[in-house]
C-alpha cells in the first residue's frame, strides 16, 4: 500500500538506501516492507507514535539486533551500494562506519579521555599526541572542549547529563563515522541541553550523514531536511520536512502531526 | 472523614511499632552476643596473643600461630576462588542466555552456595587429605575456596545483570567485540559489586570451623609450610572452648572476639566501598 501513496522524494545522492525491509521479534513482525533512502550529509527524521517501530528501524542501520538472539532482518540495506544485511559483512567494520547514541547517555565507567580513546583505539594505532589530537578534535566537534577540556582524566559519570550526552557524540564522531545515529538523543535532557543538542545536529550534518529518531515533532520539524512518518511497522508517509508538516499527503499522518492522535 | 485519617494514622503507627519490635528483637541478641564476646573477649586481649604460639595447658601464650595460619589460608583460598568466581559469574551474566549449561550451572551453584561447610570439609579431606595422608594447610585453603567460589559466582553474575543493557549496546555500536565490552566497560562498571562481593566471601570464610577440621586441623607450634597441619582461630577456639583449662577458654574469648571485630570491620568495609561507589553513578 506504501509504493503509491507515499511518493518517495527524489534523494539525489542516497548515502543508505532501504529495500523491502522487514523485522521480526521472535514471531512478531514489527516492521513491514520498509523502502526509503537517507540522504548523504543530511538530517532524516523518524517520527511516529510509540511501538511504531522506529527504533527498531534505525537499530537495523548498525545491525544493533544481531546482539539479540531472537530478532532478525530480511530485505536490503545498502550502505553506499553494499548490503549491510549480508552474513558477510564484517559487524565491526560496519560499526565502524555507523556510529550510534542512545536515549539515554551511555558514559563508560572511565575518564573522559579514555570514553573517547576507547572506540578510537578499536580500528587505529594512535600515538599519544595523535590520540590527544583525535580526543580534542571530537570534543570540540561536540561542543564540550572548553566544559571538559580541564577534567579530561575524571570519569565520564561524573558530568551532566547533557554533557554526558554531547561526550557520547564526542565518543561516536571520533571514530570518524560516515552516518550517526541518533535514537531519541534528547528525551532524557532538559531544554536547555536540548537546544545544545539540536544546534549540534545542524554542524555535524556538514560532515555525516544524520538518522534521528524523536518523539518531539517540533524537534523533528527544527532539525531535519527529511521526515518519515511510521506507525504499526509501516512507513506511512516520507518526504522533506517542510512538504511533510505544512501539506502531508497521507490523513494520517496530518492528524499525527496536528495532534489528533499519537 | 477525619475518622479515615484517624484510622490510617493508627494502622501506621501499630506496623511501625511492630516493625520496631521485631527489629530490636534482632537486634538484641547481636548486642547480647557483641556485648558477651566484648565482656569476655577484651580482659583476655593481651599482647601476649599476638606474640606467642598456642600453649599447652597452665602456661601462658598467645594466638600468634592460629591467626597467621587463618590469615594464610583464607588469602590462599581467596586467591583460588576469586578468579574461578568471578570469570564463571562473568560467563552466567553475559554468555548465559542460550542453551542449557548456564542455567544447570547456575542450579548447581545455588545448591553449593547452601550447601553445609562440614559436608566440604569431608569431600576435600576424601579427594585430597585421604590421598597424601596428612592434613595440611593447602587442603585448608582448597576447602575455603570451594566455599569462595559460589559466593563470588553469585555476587558478581547479579552485579553484572545491575549494569544497564545501554551500556553493553553502546559499547557493540562502536563495534567494540563481546570480550572488550566485557573487560573494560561491563566489568568495570560493575567492580564495586564485585569487590564487596568478594569481601564477604573473605568475612564468610575466616570464621568457618568445619572445613578446617578435616583439612588443615591444627597445629600448637609456629607453621609456615602449607604443606603441614596448620593452626587456624576457628579450631584453636573450638578446641580451647571446649577444653576444661581456664586460661585456654580466655584465648578462645580473645579468638572469637578477633575473628568477630575483623568479620565486622570487613563488612563494614564493603558496605561503604559499595556506598561510595553507587552513589558515584
Amino acid at each position: 500500500m506504501n509504493a503509491e501513496n507515499t511518493a518517495h522524494p527524489k534523494i539525489a545522492a542516497p548515502k543508505i538506501i532501504v529495500k523491502d525491509l522487514n523485522f521480526y521479534y521472535g514471531n512478531y513482525r514489527a516492521l513491514k516492507d520498509i523502502n526509503l533512502s537517507i540522504a548523504e550529509k543530511m538530517v532524516t527524521a523518524f517520527i511516529g507514535p510509540s511501538g511504531c517501530g522506529k527504533s527498531t528501524l534505525l537499530r537495523t542501520f548498525n545491525r544493533m539486533y544481531q546482539l539479540y538472539p531472537k530478532q532478525k532482518a530480511t530485505g536490503e540495506i545498502l550502505l553506499d551500494g553494499t548490503n549491510i544485511l549480508d552474513k558477510k559483512q564484517d559487524l565491526n567494520m560496519l560499526r565502524a562506519k555507523i556510529g550510534m547514541v542512545f536515549q539515554k547517555p551511555t558514559p563508560f565507567p572511565m575518564s573522559i579521555y579514555d570514553n573517547i580513546a576507547f572506540g578510537v583505539k578499536l580500528y587505529e594505532r594512535l600515538s599519544k599526541n595523535e590520540m590527544d589530537e583525535r580526543v580534542e578534535w571530537a570534543l570540540r566537534k561536540a561542543a564540550l572542549w572548553t566544559e571538559a577540556k580541564d577534567k579530561l582524566k575524571q570519569s565520564g559519570t561524573g558530568l551532566s547529563g547533557g554533557q554526558q550526552q554531547r561526550l557520547c557524540i564526542a565518543r561516536a564522531i571520533a571514530v570518524k563515522p560516515q552516518v550517526l545515529l541518533l535514537d531519541e538523543p534528547t528525551s532524557a535532557l532538559d531544554p536547555i541541553s536540548t537546544a545544545h543538542i539540536e544546534k549540534l545536529i545542524d554542524e555535524l550534518k556538514e560532515d555525516f550523514t544524520i538518522v534521528i529518531v524523536t518523539h518531539n515533532m517540533q524537534q523533528a520539524a527544527r532539525v531535519s531536511d527529511y521526515t518519515a512518518y511510521m506507525y504499526l511497522g509501516d512507513l506511512i508517509e516520507f518526504g522533506d520536512t517542510s512538504t511533510v508538516f505544512t501539506n502531508p499527503k497521507r490523513k494520517e499522518t496530518e492528524d499525527y502531526i496536528t495532534g489528533r492522535f499519537g | 472523614m477525619l475518622n479515615l485519617y484517624t484510622r490510617r494514622r493508627i494502622v501506621n503507627a501499630l506496623g511501625l511499632l511492630i516493625s520496631v519490635l521485631a527489629m530490636a528483637f534482632g537486634l538484641f541478641w547481636l548486642c547480647w552476643i557483641l556485648w558477651t564476646l566484648l565482656e569476655h573477649g577484651l580482659p583476655a586481649l593481651t599482647p601476649l596473643v599476638f606474640t606467642q604460639m598456642t600453649p599447652p595447658p597452665g602456661s601462658d601464650g598467645g594466638l600468634l600461630n592460629a591467626i597467621a595460619g587463618s590469615l594464610a589460608m583464607s588469602l590462599v583460598g581467596t586467591l583460588i576462588g576469586t578468579p574461578i568466581g568471578i570469570l564463571a559469574g562473568t560467563y552466567l551474566a553475559e554468555f548465559g542466555q542460550r542453551g542449557w549449561l548456564a542455567p544447570v550451572t547456575r542450579f548447581i551453584n545455588d545448591v553449593l552456595l547452601s550447601a553445609p561447610s562440614i559436608v566440604i570439609g569431608l569431600f576435600v579431606y576424601e579427594i585430597y587429605v585421604v590421598h597424601v595422608k596428612h592434613f595440611s594447610g593447602w587442603a585448608g585453603a582448597l576447602a575455603l575456596s570451594i566455599i569462595v567460589i559460589p559466593i563470588v559466582i553469585r555476587t558478581t553474575e547479579n552485579m553484572l545483570r545491575l549494569v544497564p543493557t545501554t551500556l553493553r549496546e553502546a559499547a557493540a555500536a562502536l563495534g567494540a567485540p563481546q570480550w572488550k565490552t566485557i573487560n573494560y566497560v561491563t566489568l568495570r562498571a560493575a567492580r564495586a559489586g564485585i569487590i564487596t562481593g568478594v569481601m564477604l566471601a573473605i568475612a564468610r570464610i575466616s570464621g568457618e570451623t568445619a572445613p578446617l577440621l578435616f583439612t588443615a586441623l591444627n597445629n600448637q607450634f609456629w607453621s609456615s609450610n602449607m604443606d603441614q597441619p596448620m593452626a587456624n582461630l576457628p579450631v584453636v577456639i573450638f578446641q580451647f572452648a571446649m577444653s576444661p583449662y581456664e586460661d585456654w577458654q580466655k584465648l578462645a574469648w580473645a579468638g572469637a572476639l578477633l575473628i568477630t571485630f575483623s568479620v565486622l570491620t570487613l563488612n563494614i568495609l564493603a558496605r561503604v566501598l559499595f556506598r561510595q561507589k553507587s552513589a558515584s553513578h
